[in-house]
């Protein structure tokens, strides 16, 4: 293979990764963007969608399809239901105590996930057989086609309700500026329980595609993902949500191409090293505005 | 022409405390339909406290605030504007990020009524034709005039009984001053109620039925607008003369 071959073999990779990040990335940055919370749970909660996904397929014997919108379903519901029991009771606290809850709720995921699950691994079964679209050396498999295409569908989807919908601009409005927001009638918890349900629910689809495209799942599968999704958020500029999916695109294509060209024990580093440079240049991230500290 | 002897809103003895600030001692006022009433004071006094309150944003500690009829006081602030309280508040607060129409739109986010919003964003417009022009544009990038345009046809589209303006004259030209003002008569002369905070005494009391003055969170003299304009002590302390 020669060298333009390779790279971009290794942007493919990158890209598809990059979706998965990107996926979560788009909840923390929703959350963060209406309350102002970085939701540690979020990694534990793309760990539920994976297993909830994993278990239609192996048990219900569902297909992937139906399997994906069952575990977006049921795990956006679980993140209505988690901000409806451990924030919302703490909407006027300080923000570090909900920082903390957040975290509380994180173990408890993880924890109350190996005492049901068990802490093994589990093997995703293979829902693709071998399919892969060859272009010269290149190659594209099966599990990247499928990346691609739903994470494509979940941004139109998205997209669509964030611009167009009623609720969508309800949703930019309150995260603009909350108490204005509600002068219009708009019902901020409602708007806030929304937006996690979206957020959990598609970060029920990264897990789902991960389990996927690693054949393997464990209830700390979250954490590093977790980690890598904020770094995204933050890349792109936290609460901007096409900055959420251009953070995750660059650090999965970085990380792609750091360990297909150097060393894949430098990949975690790499990624936190581009958090590093990003925020030293332009502290609000990518897409960040300068201007505007609201209050 | 509205009845003037019916109370729209009746605020009685209200003490509001941002924690252990006691921001509003017990104060006492009423807007009949149809009026527009003034609510004066210099900085700190109160007045956005009292509107903000009236919003359901803050909720007073004890006494009563009714609208038509209903009880209010600690109702939310999303149902407040389903009453038909809307606010155009201090300092703006345009979605900087959202459209003018999009703007509007929220304005309207309690109203199903999509025809009736149609014609209502239609008569925004006339009012202020400059909106028109600038529709799409991201709201941010309206000038400080344009953006208070923006706030008070945004706050028109639920087609409120009632409106509270924080300081529409805060910030702007002189001439454009008179501009807002004058579209407040003209939006009052339409049928709405209107209860308008204002550092510029002279503008509010020009154009106001009635009027009260704030001092550090108590009511200290109230009248009709005329006799306000006349009295000494707000001569001195709030018409620079
Ligand atoms: N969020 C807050 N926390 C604590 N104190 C506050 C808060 N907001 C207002 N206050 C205090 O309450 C008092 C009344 O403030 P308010 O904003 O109602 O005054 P105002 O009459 O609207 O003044 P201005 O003309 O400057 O807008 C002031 O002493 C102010 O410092
Ligand atoms: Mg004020």
């Amino acid at each position: 293979m020669d060298l333009l071959t390779q790279i971009v073999q290794q942007l493919i990779n990158g890209i598809s990764l990059g979706s998965i990040y990107a996926l979560i990335a788009l909840g923390y940055t929703m959350i963060y963007g209406i309350i102002k919370l970085i939701n540690f749970a979020h990694g534990d909660i793309y760990m539920v969608g994976a297993y909830i996904g994993f278990f239609a397929i192996t048990q219900a014997h569902l297909s992937i399809v139906p399997a994906l919108l069952i575990s977006l379903v049921t795990t956006g519901f679980l993140g209505m239901v988690v901000e409806r029991l451990a924030y919302k009771p703490l909407r006027h606290a300080p923000r570090i105590s909900v920082l903390i809850t957040a975290i509380g709720v994180s173990f408890f995921l993880e924890y109350t996930s190996m005492y049901f699950v068990s802490p093994t691994p589990r093997t995703f079964p293979a829902v693709f057989g071998d399919v892969a679209v060859n272009i010269g050396d290149i190659v594209i498999n099966g599990q990247q086609l499928l990346i691609f295409g739903i994470t494509a569908v979940l941004m139109v989807v998205l997209t669509y309700i964030v611009q167009r919908t009623k609720l969508g601009k309800a949703m930019r409005a309150a995260s603009y500026d909350t108490e204005t927001a509600q002068l219009m009638g708009i019902d901020s918890d409602r708007i806030i329980s929304f937006t996690f349900g979206i957020g959990s629910a598609l970060a029920a689809v990264a897990g789902v595609l991960v389990g996927i495209y690693y054949n393997s799942i464990d209830p700390l599968m979250g954490i590093m993902p977790g980690m890598k999704a904020f770094v995204a958020a933050v890349l792109g500029g936290i609460g901007i949500l096409p900055g959420a999916v251009l953070g995750g695109l660059i650090l999965g294509i970085v990380e792609a191409l750091v360990s297909g060209f150097i060393s894949s024990t430098f990949r975690d580093a790499a990624a936190f090293a581009i958090l590093i440079i990003v925020l030293l240049v332009k502290p609000t991230g990518l897409f960040g505005k300068n201007t505007k500290e609201k209050v | 022409m509205a009845d003037k002897s019916k109370k729209l809103l009746e605020i009685k003895d209200i003490d509001v405390y941002y924690g252990a600030i006691h921001a509003i001692k017990g104060i006492s006022l009423e807007v009949n339909q149809g009026e527009i009433v003034t609510l004066i004071g210099a900085n700190g006094a109160g007045k956005s406290t009292t509107l903000r309150t009236i919003s359901g944003l803050l909720k007073p500690k004890n006494g009563s605030i009714t609208f038509d009829g209903e009880n209010i006081a600690g109702v939310k602030a999303h149902e407040i504007v389903r009453r038909g309280i809307s606010q155009v508040p201090e300092g703006r607060r345009i979605f900087a990020e959202m459209t003018v129409l999009e703007n509007l739109e929220m304005g309207a986010f309690i109203r199903k009524d999509k025809d009736g919003i149609r014609a209502d964003m239609q008569h925004v417009f006339e009012l202020f034709p400059r909106l028109e022009e600038r529709k799409s544009q991201e709201a941010g990038t309206l000038s400080g005039g344009e953006q208070q345009m923006l706030a008070m046809g945004r706050a028109l589209m639920s087609r409120p009984k009632l409106l509270l303006l924080d300081e529409p004259s805060m910030g702007l030209a002189p001439l454009l001053i008179r501009e807002i003002f004058k579209i407040i008569e003209d939006i009052h002369a339409s049928g709405t109620t209107v209860l308008l905070v204002e550092q510029n005494a002279n503008m509010a009391l020009s154009i106001a039925d009635r009027a009260y003055v704030l001092e550090t969170g108590r009511i200290t003299l109230s009248g009709t607008a005329k006799e306000l304009a006349a009295s000494e002590e707000v001569k001195k302390a709030y018409l620079g003369g």
